[in-house]
């Protein structure tokens, strides 16, 4: 991880610098968001067009100031349709990235906490799902399961859990045998009791901003597979829907590919980005 | 990743001696034993995974090759049973299948009626290429950007880690469809379906590449910038050892060691990787053979690609490992 280097000539300045641009970062990442929070909850706030008003008269119009995203091969304004494509893109990245930290968390505190023979099986069990990369393994799923938004989420879900379960697993061992954990047990604590208000609160601290990272993370995979055919299916707005549907178009409309791209791409870079301005508080907080 | 410098390695852990050998090769002995252990796991998961088929397997081979959704008369499954080996005791059926991976029989297609290696056997030549193809640029993309914009003036540096930064966090696809659209339909330097052409190759290998690449520089960067603080860059340095020279021999040969781990690591996205960009160029390829089973469900075809890339994967880290061992010292003596 970045480590804070040893103090010397010109550190100050540097540190300086860089506390400025992790702020500047910070505040275009905290208006992304924002926007992003609108358009899930009022998207009619963003836009006064409907994402399903059809104008054959006005189709694949390249972006111009009364459509700023363009328009796709029914007349609809991409813009409008990206607005509210943002409801249930986001919701497939929390469900995603929530079901994976829940798969993490029972394997990570079981391996980490039983120790022994438990510990062994799951660490060799996450091998063993390290070696199929994420994508193919959401893959399998969807080819068992059939497409559908339940399938992408479990399937995007499932493949990023073992990543996570390994760093919880870390953190538990980490904080296993910190000195407060002892103290609690010497005072006589109950051993739910010290996991519940002690061990489950320090080691889960640091994933908090692996959690943020993961939304974003998850939103591109699950438009990674829209983007095959396999996630949501048009014409829903979704935003991996959109990709799909947009890349017929691909050679003579560019823009109903790379502006849904943009926002995929800007959404993902303010999620990562906040996450890592919170790692950095936590962790102050913590030293 | 310890930092520490040649000049603090003890002088006794140079001297030749025949245990560290010993200790190397069996340390190389349980790696490839864990190796064959994930590869016999990620096999049973395959199998496994052919069994959650919601309803019997038979009737979905039937409607698949019918393009119905009915119910099949058991004389009509009957031969579909026998002849996919359905009507075995599911340990048998996992024995046999096993036990055919191992004579490199990896089922046999539910919509082709043919073997799964002979479905995939072609498509993996034009794959390996452009992952190859992608891992290689990248490094040199990479170890470009290292060695003319880290630790030089304030602006430069920031120009490359922002660089990194930007690039990897963008996915396959948006790389793809912007090279693509700015590289093959605005100015037609390159074929928008290239095949396996190598006119054709530069942008898919360039879509896999640039991501990876900012990935690698990151890693890459923090350790280059470190190592060039040690003391014994100094220490060269006063020997009068140019700058260029100072960052070729010794600093990127430090810089470069977690680089290689991670290439091992980044295997699986750059598969991944080579999945979304073979569809997009319309590139011939496992991962077209990938989508279009999963399209078809057809579980078998999807479960034998999912395994061969798992195996590559498995050896291409394990090889990772022995050239880490070959490598760094460090680990030969400990």
């Amino acid at each position: 991880m970045t480590a804070v280097a040893v103090p010397r000539a010109g550190a100050l300045a540097r540190l300086r610098e860089l506390r400025f641009r992790v702020q500047l970062g910070t505040v275009i990442s905290s208006l992304i968001v924002l926007v992003l929070l609108v358009a899930v909850v009022a998207p009619a706030w963003l836009t006064h067009r409907s994402p399903t008003a059809i104008d054959l008269e006005h189709t694949l119009l390249p972006p111009s100031l009364s459509h700023p995203f363009g328009t796709d091969d029914a007349g609809r304004d991409l813009y409008t349709r990206v607005v509210y494509g943002a409801r249930e893109s986001l919701g497939i990245g929390l469900g995603a990235t929530g079901l994976a930290m829940g798969i993490a968390i029972i394997l990570g505190f079981a391996g980490g906490l039983a120790g022994g023979l438990v510990d062994t099986v799951i660490a060799r069990v996450l091998e063993v799902a390290f070696a199929f990369p994420v994508l193919l393994l959401a893959l399998l799923l969807i080819a068992i399961r059939g497409p559908s938004v339940t399938t992408e989420i479990v399937a995007v879900g499932i493949g990023s859990a073992p990543g996570y379960a390994r760093m919880v697993r870390g953190q538990v061992l980490a904080v296993r045998n910190a000195d407060y954990i002892t103290a609690a047990t010497a005072l006589g604590h109950g051993r739910w009791a010290v996991i519940g208000r002690h061990l489950f609160p320090n080691a889960m601290r640091p994933l908090v901003a692996v959690i943020t990272l993961g939304i974003g993370q998850s939103i591109v995979w699950a438009s990674g597979l829209a983007f095959l055919g396999l996630g949501v299916a048009p014409p829903s707005p979704e935003w991996g829907a959109l990709l799909d549907s947009g890349r017929m178009y691909i050679t003579t409309s560019w823009w109903l590919e790379i502006m849904p791209g943009v926002v995929i791409v800007l959404v993902a870079l303010s999620v990562t980005t906040l996450g890592r301005t919170l790692q950095h508080r936590l962790e102050g907080a913590a030293r | 990743m310890s930092t520490v410098g040649e000049a603090t390695v003890p002088v006794a852990s140079r001297r030749p001696s025949a245990r560290p050998h010993a200790r190397t090769a069996r340390r190389i002995l349980v790696k490839v034993v864990s190796a064959v252990f994930v590869l016999v796991a990620a096999a049973s998961v395959t199998f496994f995974a052919q069994l959650l088929v919601p309803g019997s397997r038979a009737t979905a081979i039937l409607n698949q090759q019918n393009g119905r959704a009915q119910q099949w008369t058991a004389a009509q499954l009957a031969p579909v049973n026998h002849e996919f080996g359905f009507d075995k005791p599911i340990l048998l059926q996992y024995l046999d299948y096993v036990g055919g991976l191992f004579r490199g029989n990896l089922g046999t297609s539910y919509t082709q009626y043919k073997p799964v290696t002979q479905v995939i056997g072609d498509e993996l030549v034009p794959s390996l290429v452009l992952t190859v193809g992608g891992l290689a640029a990248a490094w040199v993309l990479a170890l470009a950007v290292i060695l003319l914009t880290a630790k030089r003036r304030r602006f430069i540096s920031a120009l490359g880690s922002t660089w990194e930064a930007l690039t990897a966090s963008l996915p396959t696809y948006w790389v793809g469809v912007v090279l693509l659209v700015v590289f093959a339909v605005e100015i037609r330097i390159f074929p928008v379906i290239g095949g396996t052409s190598p006119l054709g190759t530069v942008l898919p290998v360039l879509t896999l590449a640039i991501p990876l690449a900012g990935f690698l520089g990151q890693v890459m960067r923090d350790e280059f910038e470190r190592v060039l603080d040690q003391p014994f860059i100094t220490t060269a340095r006063t020997r009068g050892m140019g700058d260029t020279a100072v960052r070729l021999v010794h600093a990127l040969r430090h810089s470069v060691l977690p680089a290689i781990t991670l290439s091992g690591w980044a295997l699986g996205a750059l598969v991944s990787g080579a999945v979304i960009v073979e569809n997009l160029f319309g590139r011939p390829g496992i991962g077209q053979v990938l989508v279009t089973a999963v399209n078809t469900r057809d579980v078998p075809v999807v479960s034998g690609v999912v395994l061969v890339v798992a195996a590559v994967y498995v050896v291409a880290n394990l090889l990772v490992d022995l050239v880490y061992v070959l490598v760094d010292p460090r680990l030969r003596a400990a």
